[in-house]
């Protein structure tokens, strides 16, 4: 299990500080944040390659904070790859074994079984300039393995990939982390990446974690306003004033179930929200007239922004729903076109 | 043809360029015109006298021995400052290069002077070894390596500068110590440059003069023979041994140019 504890760090302009987070038995845990945001500091810090200003690194309760990195075992594999390219796949893979002085048997059969694992036999004796993106990530992958890391540090390693390759991936790294147990610690700015492989999440701004979470909690509910635009989520709007249950947002009375009475924030989950050409008759949704300003592919959804006309809205406010083909198509969306929306209450989220 | 003619007519291409090729080939012109010039007036005859010369045998022995010394014991020593130099950030690292850079600035007869207060009799290495060390082979490196470290610095301190960094954070991570580090993945990555590095400070400790005559006017380098004769018997005497000085420093360049050329390299057998 690792600790950290108030960990702080001060580079130049950028600084973080009071990073304290634990990852348990053999779970994938992804840091979120944007880019520049000191994400490989951390890992850094985590790795033994940097020293924090403040803060205590801890595994299985001992106080690391200051051991070497090559007497932790915490492999790191990096967006770039790092392979070694004076060195072929093979001697790549074995170079951790080499290093720790391995026995002869272990030298040889670790490699083989790992390159097995990850597909990579038939490319033993190349160069690592000779490999394709994906072929080199899987080797920097098995290299990192070879060594029974007690933890996988990952820096952004798929950001360099290819859609499918990506995808690939992402699905062999769960696999290595649920079928061989090694606790992973994995970093990335992309929100769909975090989602597509992680157990909890974390979501780092400004040097500061803003909140901890599973992937269900966070992205059904996040902490507040800055971390679910970073999360790229849409409708997030400002509220002027909360009365009962109802927040008043630019002019437009949103009814919301028992609304915090500071709520500064709310965010209407786009994919809850219904558009129809006629209006609906349920006295339970929220429901405003609009006019379509732009509609787009999403995959597998489509998402329509409507710009809202209603008399009552004094501002300009506009929404985006995501909705299915089938919906789509039943409502005949055209840019221009009148259409109805509505959503529940509960598709209404406060900060 | 057609294909240059064209490119010569496309807009853009005119007078300006044609005037920095012309100022361009009269700088070449300097660097060139003289080597070409005495290696064409030198008669083959006059060459293979000199070749046969023993003074001039054992002098360019001497040189070539004095400057490799000077080389072989300045890179066990510097090879390490130049990969501190490329990887730490360290209170006094700018105040150090510059350090490095200065025998570039002192002129070379002076430094030679210089020296002489370090190796002389009177000085603490003097009396140290109970004589001068000037007048001895070692004095002779001393002064070639003087003059010619920052080639070698310099070279040493891009070569490790151009392993990225990441490489050796990653093998750390993998369980190696920093000194495997550096021989398994900084030096072989950077040996290149370094071998580049060590080869130009060889060629300048070759072409020393300033510096080596101060500290010893005999046992007599190869560019000291060439002063010499030239002053006591004339340009045609000593045209000959500049021309054979001449022929083994391009060599020794070429060599470099060479190793230094960008290109695949073969792995080494595990």
């Amino acid at each position: 299990m690792l600790e950290l504890h108030g960990i702080a760090k001060r580079l130049g302009s950028f600084g973080m500080s009071g990073v304290s987070l634990t990852l348990g038995e053999s779970e994938y845990f992804v840091l979120l944040g944007p880019s520049g945001v000191g994400k490989t500091v951390l890992v850094e810090i985590i790795a033994g390659l940097m020293r924090p200003d403040a803060g205590r690194v801890l595994w299985e309760g001992r106080d690391i904070t200051f051991d070497h990195p090559e007497k932790r075992r915490f492999a790191l594999v990096y967006q770039d790859h790092a392979l070694f390219p004076h060195l072929t796949v093979a001697q790549n893979v074995a170079y951790g074994l080499r290093a720790t002085g391995a026995a002869r048997e272990t030298m040889i059969s670790r490699p083989s079984a790992i390159a097995e694992m990850l597909g990579i036999e038939s490319i033993m004796g190349r160069l690592p300039a000779t490999l394709s993106g994906g072929e080199q990530q899987r080797v920097t992958l098995a290299r990192a393995l070879a060594i029974k890391p007690r933890l996988l540090l990952l820096d952004e390693p798929l950001s360099a990939l290819d859609t499918g390759n990506r995808a690939r991936l992402q699905k062999e790294l769960r696999r290595i982390n649920k079928e061989l147990g090694i606790p992973v610690f994995h970093v990335t700015h992309d929100p769909e990446e975090a989602m597509a492989v992680g157990d909890r999440l974390g979501v780092m701004l400004d040097g500061r974690i803003r909140q901890i979470a599973s992937v269900e909690e966070m992205f059904r509910r996040p902490s507040d306003p800055d971390v679910a635009r970073f999360l790229g989520m849409m409708n997030v709007l400002p509220v002027a004033a909360v009365n009962g249950d109802t927040c008043l947002v630019r002019g437009v009375e949103i009814r919301v179930n028992a609304p915090p009475r500071c709520a500064s924030h709310v965010w209407i989950r786009p994919e809850e929200i219904m558009v129809s050409s006629q209006p609906l008759h349920d006295g339970d949704r929220n429901q405003l007239k609009g006019r379509i300003t732009e509609w787009r592919h999403r995959n597998p959804l489509m998402s329509v922004c409507v710009s809202l006309t209603d008399p009552r809205v004094p501002e300009h406010l506009e929404l985006t729903c995501l909705i299915t083909h089938a919906s789509f198509r039943k409502v005949g969306i055209k840019v221009g076109s009148s259409v109805h929306i509505a959503f529940r209450k509960s598709a209404v989220h406060c900060f | 043809m057609a294909d240059t003619s064209r490119r010569f007519r496309r807009p853009g291409v005119g007078w300006f360029e044609l005037a920095l090729a012309l100022l361009g080939s009269l700088v070449l012109l300097l660097a060139v015109a003289p080597l070409i010039s005495i290696t064409l007036s030198t008669p083959l005859g006059d060459l293979r006298d000199a070749a046969a010369d023993r003074e001039v045998v054992n002098s360019i022995g001497l040189t070539l021995g004095a400057a490799f010394l000077a080389t072989v014991f300045s890179a066990a020593a510097g090879i390490p400052l130049a990969y501190l130099l490329a990887r730490r950030r360290f209170a006094g690292r700018a105040l150090l290069l510059a350090v490095i850079d200065l025998p570039i600035v002192v002129p070379h007869s002076a430094a030679g002077i210089a020296l002489l207060t370090v190796i002389g009799r009177q000085s603490l290495i003097g009396r140290l070894f109970g004589h001068s060390l000037a007048g001895t082979v070692a004095g002779i490196s001393l002064a070639m390596a003087f003059v010619s470290l920052p080639l070698l610095l310099n070279g040493a301190r891009e070569a490790f500068s151009a392993v990225p960094p990441r490489l050796e954070k990653a093998a750390r991570t993998l369980g190696a110590s920093p000194a495997r580090v550096f021989f398994t993945i900084s030096l072989p990555l950077a040996w290149r440059g370094i071998l580049s590095g060590m080869i130009l400070m060889w060629a300048r400790g070759i072409s020393e003069f300033g510096a080596v005559v101060i500290i010893a006017y005999h046992p007599m380098v190869t560019p000291v023979l060439v002063f010499r004769r030239f002053n006591d018997f004339g340009l045609v005497a000593a045209r000959s041994v500049a021309v054979l000085l001449i022929l083994i420093c391009i060599a020794l360049f070429i060599v470099l140019r060479v190793l230094s050329r960008p290109g695949t390299e073969e792995p080494p057998s595990a």
